[in-house]
């Protein structure tokens, strides 16, 4: 099989600020205008698809993938309902959803699609597919992040929709919804007084953003495990973002990378990032970390460890 | 006005499987049935519940989870429908409920003067938990009393379990001085599993109780002492070793709605009404209920 063509990738938030009240900081409204680029880039590009992975679905049932070809309802997110309604129309595209699940299953995940009316589409998938394809322009895919996902299954899981995209000749945008540091202040502030939670998460926030500015995708997957016990509250196993996104964009360090914005969201780190494809390769260093193909489940350690 | 009285508190799990199993014309999916270890537990405490007079149902539910403080409904209708979103197959209810605002806005104004970081939640788009419509609906599925709503703020993961459960505390003390204030009768209910670790398959008839165990023995042992100080009524027990319990197993009881409506209850030195105890896709999932009133409290099973 031939490498799958994914045109660019786009890390970028979760948070709603953006997209319900862009004009309340500064902050919010440049991420804003972050959003606005990466909606022209994706108009001016070649892209018959956009793929969303997105860390504001979780699964519990392997990995669930949005079946359904025209998802409507009107969401409210459980922490900023006050900020106003989100009515969304999608145009999802349903064959290659059912094409990511039989690539992910030939690699060994559980994965089903989804396609129920009414199903609730998380919050930053929302956010995302309202700022980056409006008009519904680009047919859309979206992947959940399952809750005891650990780097092989994720990684798997990228593989499984570069080999998706790659089997029906896609042209594709590769979407991460994600803070950077997840943590929030636990009281109401003003928008305008907004800042990132603490100097900490501003600093590993920073270097983070230096491996994209670099291009350093890869670097950053191999980081996943670290970015964890540092700036991610420990609401699930893991940060798999960048494990995710690297697999799906092929592992390495070689792309343009451009931070469009970087700002606080009711504390946690906000970033919007597009990495494009490049020549040559940045700060390679010696990955430590098994590449997996396939995914084989959870080894049984203690029945090994009883013979 | 007398003054307002807790008069019943009851752990309600959540799985949508037992809603699906049911087949409440509510639900769109339809099933052959299952978990009726569970559902005849739920069955017999609903008409426990039928024999008691109260005014509202205040639920505490994990899955509207809140960082920034703890919210509560604060509209008086809410419908629409809830759709699982991990379990889309089996929940896809349609519900028409009805909110105690002047309750809610009690508790949230009471727990405000105490510390608490609230918010009234006025949007009329809000869907409702499917933790909410799971609990009330099989204690009283003929919704015809109304609701208080608290999302569960997430201190476990932001901070320890231990300060979760400081929190919920708190919260709890400030709910049981807004119903005493309120003049209201109200039954509690903590929505959630004990341990809590699923199987991340499912099998192709999900109601096929042949597949149905718990994750592990180490889950089982754990909730069996839970279960065994309760009988004991040793409720304080319980809630100190929460912080170690919800670790060793995952515990939903991270969301703090046990160790809420337990301060809200005084800690009951009585033994809990166990009505049932079984699996649903690998979690540990209890009924008990706290009855404060001697006479007609129950050995059941």
């Amino acid at each position: 099989m031939s490498d799958p063509e994914i045109l660019f990738g786009i890390y970028c938030p979760p948070h709603p600020q953006p997209l319900l009240t862009p004009e309340a900081s500064e902050g919010y409204g440049r991420l804003r205008d972050a959003f606005e680029t990466c909606r022209k880039r994706i108009e001016e590009s070649e892209a018959d698809l956009i793929l969303v992975y997105s860390t504001t679905w979780p699964s519990i049932i392997g990995h669930q993938i949005q079946g359904h070809p025209e998802p409507e309802w009107v969401h409210v997110d459980d922490d900023f309902h006050y900020l106003g309604s989100m009515p969304y129309k999608f145009k999802m595209d349903t064959e290659f959803a059912e094409k990511f699940r039989e690539c992910a299953e030939s690699r060994g995940l559980q994965s089903r699609t989804v396609a129920y009316d009414g199903f609730p589409i998380d919050t930053g998938s929302i956010v995302a597919l309202k700022l980056l394809n409006p008009d519904n322009k680009i047919p859309a895919c979206i992947v959940s992040s399952n809750m005891y996902a650990n780097r092989a299954e994720t990684i798997v899981l990228g593989k499984s929709a570069r080999d998706a995209i790659a089997s029906q000749g896609k042209k594709a945008v590769v979407v991460v919804v994600s803070s950077l540091s997840n943590r929030m202040f636990t009281e109401h502030i003003e928008p305008a007084e907004d800042r990132i939670h603490s100097a900490k998460d501003d600093e590993w926030n920073k270097k983070i953003l230096e491996f994209f500015g670099d291009g350093r995708l890869e670097d950053l997957s191999q980081l996943s495990r670290e970015i964890h016990g540092q700036i991610r509250v420990q609401k699930v196993v893991a940060y798999k973002p960048a494990w995710w996104m690297s697999a799906t964009m092929g592992q390495h360090n070689n792309y343009t990378g451009e931070v469009l914005s970087y700002e606080a969201l009711h504390g946690s780190g906000g970033a919007v990032v597009v990495l494009t494809p490049s020549k040559g390769s940045v700060g390679d260093k010696e990955f430590d970390e098994d590449d997996v193909e396939h995914y084989h489940g959870d080894r049984g350690v203690l029945d090994a460890g009883s013979l | 006005m007398a003054k307002g009285e807790i008069v019943l508190g009851c752990l309600a799990p959540h799985p949508p499987h037992v809603v699906y199993a049911e087949n409440p014309e509510q639900n769109e999916a339809f099933a052959e049935g299952g978990w009726e270890t569970l559902r005849w537990g739920y069955n017999r405490l609903a008409r426990k519940l039928k024999s008691i007079d109260y005014d509202a149902m205040v639920i505490f539910t994990p899955h509207w989870q809140t960082y920034i403080g703890t919210h509560f409904l604060g509209l008086p209708k809410f419908k629409s429908k809830s759709v699982d979103p991990v379990f889309p197959n089996l929940f896809r209810f349609n519900y028409d409920i009805s909110v105690d605002v002047e309750l809610a806005e009690k508790m949230c104004e009471v727990a405000g003067e105490s510390g608490i970081v609230t918010k009234m939640m006025r949007n009329p788009d809000f869907r409702i938990d499917y933790g909410t419509i799971t609990s009330c609906h099989m204690l009283n599925p003929e919704w015809d009393k109304p609701l208080v709503t608290i999302s569960s703020n997430r201190n476990a993961h932001y901070y320890s379990p231990e300060v979760m459960n400081e929190q919920a505390s708190a919260l709890g003390d400030a709910c049981a001085k807004a119903i005493q204030e309120s003049g209201k009768r109200v039954v509690l209910i903590s929505s959630h599993s004990l341990s809590h670790r699923h199987f991340v398959t499912e099998s192709p008839l999900p109601e096929d109780m042949s597949r149905e165990h718990i994750y592990n023995h180490s889950q089982y042992v754990w909730d069996m002492k839970l279960v065994d100080l309760m009988r004991d009524g040793k409720m304080k027990e319980v809630i100190d070793i929460m912080p170690e319990f919800t670790e060793q197993t995952i515990a939903e009881t991270e969301a703090g709605g046990l160790t809420w409506m337990m301060a809200a209850m005084g800690y009951p030195e009585y033994p809990a009404e166990i009505y049932g105890y079984q699996s649903v896709i690998g979690t540990g999932n209890l009924i008990a209920a706290w009855d404060p009133l001697e006479a007609t409290r129950e050995i059941v099973l």
